[in-house]
């Protein structure tokens, strides 16, 4: 009877679970259509990045996002973790320019970007940002991946989801129909066609191809540490896993006089 | 306090000038006799103990590198998850430690309901465990705000929005809780003041509870009281013992978590920046607190609303005083079991109900499920106190868990407990 009541708890907390997580799927499923779900290396218990996708994934924000779109939280020095030397991500960061400063002079100066640099923004301030783009301010895209549910295959939907609208569909003046973005109109023009980067690696650029690329690339912005929590993870839970077992045996020789 | 010897001269010097170790010993080790009987629903409580010193230390460690200002909070809680060395671990097992708090604690209170342990002599004990849960419940909340996403804003915006439901006085309150004419830079600064203050009140309450428990015992699966030392062991080793390897276990699910779906009870909105003059499409509170949302959205009018919350949890109080049942242990009330059961599938209704935009059918299921909340205790179980028979008691605890014990309780008396 007692083992049947925890285990009554476990079921009660089994459903909650359930229901949470059917929350968040029902959730998903109001405010958008089904989302194509891709195979990504990190998922999980042992996903890691795949560094070429993510190399893709950077010069293809580097070449088209980055017009409009910032990536505050990354600084050119994290792309380390992309498998680029020192001496690459010295260059990358040297092809822009920085306002530093005040010298000794009291004046501001521009300088060579040096690796201890975040990207720069494309607009000094969203006002900026709005005036350029209809009024639309587009949003800053390192946490994008964890911003929106089923983040990394809502982002490679959203890129290849520009189609044409249903016949019936009144689109408001301005915007583009998109078949993944709630409420299908979206302020961003189709960013990607065909062959609109040349791959550094040689990989054909269609738009699934830069697309995956990209949702791959934000994943690794919005969780850059996620190979660290991953292994660590596993070196934890075979600890825990033998530390239990052996206080479990120790559990069992204490009470051995009392059952 | 006898019983307690020491060999080794330190301890038996400090124990001459102030009594520690034998104080130590009568709280956690030998000297603390319990019921020999119970299960591993006992557990939940040290759990919720070490959860709260888990909750204490990460938290300590993030306020070390986090900023308490509008324009900062969001992007120092991400220079935690990017620069600050293991920052991203802390961060994560303080966030998902926040929801298996509640997890503990709810199975905890549950446990209690089920087995009676809220009655006599127990009522202050659990009394101390309802305010233990407010002041959880305030500090989730509080912290919720601090990493100023965009439920973070909404959700502090909605809640304390609660307070202008008060007569009169309501539109001053709300001013005076924000410190300014809206959620802002003000509010942000006392809620983390707030939340940093408050695990310590509940260490304060904490000890009161444990105090209050060591006057009787714990309560055991029976409900009878221990008539005798065979129906006791001393909690060392046995029961250190036990919490111990329950510990193991809850470590394990958490750090399951933690590593590998950190986010998984998060909402995705919360990794946006807060933005006053975008609202999100469903704001909703995290989901420990969607039963109780629930009940808040199931009522028209806004001041029935707030009452009906807060009274959802204030009930609890005068539960010993509403299920008058003398027997304490769900297992010898055969219709009382049938209405927990039911009770516990109603919880879960109304945090699903919550988790819904609170229209439609949603919103009627939520009502029902309200209704039937408040049934529960205020109909349901002073009626059963009346009209239940309950099963036979054994009478000891040491009968029915002693090998054999079977035998002998065909031979114990036969008579339901009389009502008191």
């Amino acid at each position: 009877m007692r083992k049947g009541l925890i285990f009554g708890f476990a079921a009660l907390a089994a459903v909650s679970t359930g229901a949470l997580f059917n929350t968040n799927s029902a959730k998903a499923a109001g405010e958008a259509i089904a989302l194509p779900q891709l195979e990504w290396s990190f998922e999980g218990m042992f996903g890691t990045y795949d560094r070429a996708s993510l190399q893709r994934g950077l010069q293809v924000y580097r070449e088209v996002c980055s017009g409009c779109h910032s990536l505050d939280y990354i600084a050119f020095r994290n792309l380390a973790d992309l498998g680029y030397s020192e001496d690459e991500i010295k260059a990358m960061a040297a092809e822009v320019s920085v306002v530093d400063g005040p010298n000794d002079e009291g004046e501001m100066f521009e300088r060579e970007g040096r690796p201890s640099d975040y990207f720069p923004a494309p607009f000094p301030n969203p006002q900026a940002a709005a005036f350029a783009n209809g009024g639309a301010i587009p949003p800053d895209l390192s946490l994008m991946a964890k911003a929106r549910a089923d983040g990394p295959n809502y982002l490679h939907a959203l890129m290849i989801g520009y189609v044409d609208p249903p016949a019936d569909f009144e689109l408001a003046e301005g915007s583009n129909y998109n078949a993944y973005f709630p409420g299908h109109q979206i302020a961003m023009a189709a960013p990607l066609f065909e062959d609109a980067v040349e791959y550094a690696d040689g990989t054909p650029a269609t738009v699934d191809q830069m697309a995956t690329d990209l949702a791959h690339f934000f994943m690794w912005t919005a969780e850059p540490k996620l190979e660290e929590r991953k292994g660590m993870g596993i070196k934890v839970l075979i600890f825990l896993l033998v530390f239990c077992g052996v206080l479990y045996a120790a559990k069992r020789k204490v009470w051995a006089d009392v059952h | 306090m006898s019983g307690f010897q020491s060999n080794n001269a330190v301890i038996k010097w400090v124990e001459h000038r102030m009594p520690i170790f034998s104080f130590l010993d009568h709280s956690v080790g030998s000297g603390y006799p319990s019921p020999r009987n119970l299960s591993y629903l006992w557990n939940f409580g040290s759990l919720a103990g070490i959860t709260l010193v888990i909750m204490i230390l990460t938290g300590i460690l993030l306020a070390m590198q986090y900023t308490a200002h509008v324009d900062y909070a969001f992007e120092s809680v991400e220079r935690i998850m990017r620069d600050v060395n293991y920052g991203w671990l802390i961060r994560y097992i303080h966030m998902n430690g926040g929801s298996f708090f509640f997890i503990v604690v709810y199975i905890h209170i549950f446990r209690g309901l089920y087995y009676g342990s809220y009655k006599a002599p127990r009522e202050l004990l659990w009394m101390l465990g309802v305010v233990i849960l407010l002041l959880m419940m305030a500090t989730a909340f509080m912290g919720y705000v601090l990493p100023w996403g965009q439920m973070s804003f909404w959700g502090a915006k909605v809640i304390t929005n609660l307070f202008s439901a008060v007569p009169i006085f309501g539109e001053q309150i709300v001013v005076w809780l924000w410190g300014g004419f809206t959620v802002d830079n003000p509010t942000l600064n006392r809620f983390f003041a707030l939340h940093y203050l408050m695990p310590f009140i509940i260490v304060g309450v904490v000890i009161l509870h444990i105090w209050a428990l060591h006057r009787f015992g714990s309560n055991n699966p029976i409900g009878i009281d221990t008539k005798g030392p065979q129906d006791s062991i001393p909690f060392h080793p046995y029961y250190t013992v036990k919490d111990a390897f329950g510990l193991g276990v809850f470590l394990l699910v958490l750090a399951a978590v933690v590593f590998y779906a950190p986010n998984y009870m998060g909402h995705p909105d919360n990794y946006i920046p807060a933005n006053p003059l975008s609202t999100p499409a469903h704001i909703v509170p995290e989901w420990y607190f969607l039963p109780f949302y629930a009940i808040l959205r199931s009522i028209p009018d806004k001041l029935m609303g707030v009452i009906a919350m807060f009274g959802s949890i204030a009930i609890l109080f005068v539960l010993p005083w509403l299920d008058r049942s003398p027997v304490r242990s769900g297992r010898f009330r055969p219709l009382f079991r049938l209405f927990f059961v039911l009770f516990m599938v109603d919880a879960v209704v109304l945090g699903y109900a919550g988790s819904q935009p609170a229209e439609g059918a949603w919103l009627r299921i939520a009502q029902v499920a309200t209704a039937y909340y408040f049934i529960h205790f205020l109909v349901i179980l002073p009626l059963l106190s009346v009209f239940e028979t309950p099963k036979p008691l054994p009478t000891s605890i040491s009968e029915p868990v002693l090998k054999g014990g079977g035998g002998s309780m065909a031979g114990a008396p036969a008579k339901p407990m009389e009502k008191a």
